[in-house]
């Protein structure tokens, strides 16, 4: 059994891979941390890279020194390396160089549904895509040896469900990867704009290497009434809906497995035997459309077709939990009973009596909250109450990690805009330009410790340049919480676990000669004081405050034991409007509705003492840590 | 020995309850049975705090797509009452056998007080209504009991091999466990297990 993410991992180690590097990203997290485990006995260089755009260019440098290589990287991330991406194609490479993409359709953790896809095409490499997490092995093998047969990096797209998917995958002999690196000068690796037909033609020679590779077969009837188009993961949903709707003798399915250049001779081959075509793929129809352009360069052969799809509304776009993009079995099986006038009924069936039960049920929706104890919570209680008593409308800004939370009713709705990782701070350098003109709300921006080193700094740097105005509140909590916490420059660890030389935030905050304050969030009081200063005081300020992400610190032993003293709490009569509970919403804070008190759930509980300092009866009390006691003499 | 083929279980639970481990010792116990085994887990963002939902599939004749069909699981494993009804009114089969940890964790809209949280009497009437079979199990007091409130996710790994909704050797169940884990850590585990498996036998 493995995931997507360790079945590429295996693949790559199989493969002989040499150097990899990656910035944490979900749902592809997890492949550098496989590469990583194995990294000291494999000889693999592996890190966590500051972004992706060097995490790529560290991959790059083991390519052009004769070794394979990996990058990993997150649709979103691609973005921040796409600069660097779209000049290999022109200056070549030379060891098998392999980037995998992990696009997010649903948005399961990410801010957008980005189909990376398309970007394949004006950076001239070649996608591939694979369906299960037992092909993601042997496409990600494969992908070296093709990298190094056209001498252009080769691009991987994975998806969530293939990377947080778990599977039977059959392993294969490691050929480990032994060249010694050496970097040849001549004739170097230049990019030149002359080299761009070099590109064109170095995908064109691909297409016989698709052709004798497995990843495109068709299954079904050799005369089939309707042919299913599908890529990815939704090829299993084409084969599902096929069986469900027992439809095998009358549908076909492409699997189309090599996505760019697009195989046209398999898809041609499929025009030529059925004339209705159904596509099936996540986010947006890049399948669908890349068929049609084949279809109207033959379209005098072909004649009328009929398509059904995403553009044509028959697979329609259905709003989930967070995105629209995701394919699942539903879709699929109701798009193909459709097409083929099949009737289909699908979803969970009940008795009457059980459907009255469940219409008097009150059904609270669960959205994503800080975790008991997280620092963010008390960070944003005080970055809310701060401007509500600055009173001048100031605003923070925000950006992307678990304090993107911020922008829902577990971090009060404090921030007001999430764009990109770095973004609130460079927003921030903009506004906080805005002054002579006029604006005269306080800004505030908001920033992750990983964030800051991703892509913190330069804006930073520009508003200290240009004297912009604004208060930058540095959410310290010592990792990448986000994606399960992944050392950054400040952690002093790298991707092994072995000591690095650490960069903190306070020294580089210091060098900018930037006015630093640091704090701690638990201290909510302290804190609320601080920014309020802080903002009265004007001018480009860093306020760093610095308390460890409660899901790895407060944990077992560290926990310190909070109660609530039923005697001091007064309930509804207290006036407070259930603070603890209701208003600052620690998940812990409990409601225990027959006392009419509140109660703090010990097992949920973290112990970080927050919600006793704001109780203002003083109700809340908090005991020393258990392990402390046992330190005692 | 399955039930159905292909067979759907779900667990279901909150960000932070273990789900992934649970299916992790689920589908080594299969896997080792030779059978093909799909996974899907969805949390991502919302493993904090939010809802996290694993699908396991089952087949002796192929490999399934990572997610479960609405209206087709056969067995729900759920670590929150509340979760296990938003699932089960979507995923619940006819057929559905649904084992749960009793203990509420009201989301933040119930704890603001914008929503209540259903008592669990009313609670268990409905998910009772929608299944073939109900087990309640006080998963995170014997969790409490095995030393770790955190390990109730091995309790309902227990109670559901207890059950023998899929029967297999206790062995199997219990092989992945002490794979895993070593020292303090297996033997919480181990127990957790094991007062789970009594909880199951007993029903
Ligand atoms: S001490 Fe209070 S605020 Fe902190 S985790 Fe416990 S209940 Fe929540
Ligand atoms: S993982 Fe850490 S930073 Fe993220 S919400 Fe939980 S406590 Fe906060």
């Amino acid at each position: 059994m493995m995931s997507g993410n360790e079945a590429a991992a295996r693949g790559a180690v199989e493969a002989g891979v040499q150097v990899v590097a990656s910035y944490p990203g979900s749902p592809s997290v997890q492949v550098l941390e496989c590469l990583a485990a194995v990294a000291r006995e494999r000889e693999i260089y592996a890190e966590w890279s500051i972004n992706e755009k060097v995490a790529l260019e560290v991959a790059a440098a083991g390519s052009l020194a004769g070794l394979r290589a990996l990058a990993v990287m997150k649709a979103d991330g691609l973005n921040v390396a796409l600069d660097f991406l779209t000049t290999l194609p022109l200056s070549g490479i030379r060891g098998g160089l392999v980037l995998i993409v992990s696009d997010d359709p649903g948005a399961h953790s990410s801010v957008k549904e980005e189909d990376t896809r398309y970007l394949a095409v004006p950076a001239h490499i070649p996608l591939l895509e694979p369906t299960t997490p037992a092909d993601t092995r042997d496409m990600i093998a494969w992908a070296f040896e093709l990298s190094e047969k056209c001498a252009l990096p080769v691009m991987v797209r994975l998806v969530t469900r293939i990377c947080h998917a778990r599977g039977n995958v059959t392993l294969q002999p490691i050929h480990a990867g032994s060249q010694t690196p050496r970097f040849d000068p001549d004739p170097g690796y230049i990019t030149a704009a002359r080299f761009h037909g070099r590109a064109h033609e170095r995908l064109d020679n691909l297409l016989p290497l698709y052709a004798a590779a497995p990843f495109n077969p068709y299954t079904g009837p050799a005369d089939p009434e309707l042919t299913i188009v599908a890529g990815g993961v939704s090829h299993c949903y084409a084969l599902e809906a096929v069986e469900r709707l027992a439809a095998g003798d009358r549908v076909g399915i492409l699997r189309v497995g090599t996505l760019w250049p697009f195989p046209e001779a398999p898809v041609l081959a499929v025009l030529r035997r059925s004339r209705r075509v159904l596509f099936l793929e996540e986010i947006e129809p890049f399948i669908e459309e890349q068929t049609k352009l084949v279809a109207a360069e033959h379209a005098a052969e072909l004649g009328p077709l009929e398509f059904l799809g995403r553009r044509t509304g028959q697979v329609p776009w259905v709003q989930k939990a967070r995105g629209m993009g995701e394919m699942d079995p539903d879709i699929a099986t109701r798009a193909l009973a459709a097409a083929l006038d099949i009737p289909f009924e699908q979803g969970a069936t009940r008795s009457a009596e059980a459907q009255a039960a469940l219409d008097d049920l009150p059904m609270p929706l669960r959205q994503p909250s800080f975790c008991a104890g997280c620092p963010h919570r008390a960070a944003y209680w005080a970055i809310k109450s701060a401007l509500a008593m600055d009173g001048r409308q100031g605003f923070a800004l925000g950006d992307i990690g678990c304090y993107a939370l911020g922008v829902m009713p577990t971090g009060y709705q404090a921030i007001r805009t999430v764009h990109s990782m770095g973004s609130g701070v460079g927003l921030a350098a903009g506004f906080g330009k805005l002054r002579a003109m006029g604006l005269d709300q306080p800004v505030v921006a908001v920033i992750g410790d990983s964030t800051f080193y991703h892509s913190g700094i330069p804006p930073l740097l520009n508003a200290k340049t240009t004297g912009a105005d604004y208060l930058c509140i540095v959410l310290d909590n010592g990792t990448t919480a986000m994606t399960g916490h992944q050392p950054h420059p400040g952690c002093g660890v790298d991707a092994l676990g072995d000591p690095t030389s650490a960069m903190p935030i306070a020294d580089l905050v210091r060098k900018l000669e930037i006015p630093l304050t640091v704090g701690d969030p638990y201290d909510v009081h302290g804190t609320v004081a601080a920014i309020l200063e802080l903002l009265q005081r004007g001018g480009l300020q860093v306020l760093l405050l610095q308390q460890p992400c409660a899901l790895q610190a407060l944990k077992g032993d560290k926990r310190r034991k909070v109660t609530v003293d039923p005697e001091r709490c007064r309930g509804d009569a207290c006036g407070c409007g259930r603070l603890c509970s209701r208003v600052f919403a620690c998940p812990a804070n409990t409601w225990d509705s027959a006392a009419g008190r509140a109660v703090i759930d010990e097992v949920v509980c973290a112990g970080c003492g927050v919600c006793a300092a704001l109780c203002p009866e003083g109700a809340i009390l908090v005991e020393p840590p258990q392990g402390d006691a046992h330190a005692a003499p | 020995m399955l039930p159905h083929d292909p067979l759907n279980i779900i667990i279901s639970g909150v960000g932070g309850q273990g789900n992934i481990l649970a299916s992790d010792l689920l589908s080594r116990t299969f896997c080792e049975q030779g059978w093909h085994i799909s996974v899907g887990e969805t949390y991502g963002a919302t493993q904090r705090g939010g809802s996290v939902v694993s699908h396991l599939r089952l087949s002796r004749r192929h490999a399934y797509g990572p997610l479960i069909p609405l209206g087709e699981a056969h067995i729900l494993i759920g670590f929150e009452p509340l979760e296990v009804l938003r699932i089960l009114r979507e995923y619940g089969h006819a057929d559905v056998r649904v084992v749960m940890n009793d203990r509420p964790l009201p989301p933040l809209e119930a704890l603001q007080g914008q929503s209540a949280y259903p008592s669990l009497d009313a609670l268990k009437a409905a998910i009772g209504g929608m299944s073939r079979q109900l087990v309640v199990v006080p998963g995170t007091r014997l969790a409490q009991e095995a030393g770790n409130a955190q390990a109730q996710n091995v309790v309902m790994v227990g109670a559901f091999a207890g059950l023998g909704w899929i029967p297999l050797e206790k062995g199997a169940y219990l092989q992945p466990i002490e794979g895993l884990f070593s020292g303090t850590k297996l033997a919480v585990n181990r127990k957790a297990f094991e007062l789970g498996y009594q909880a199951g036998q007993r029903q």
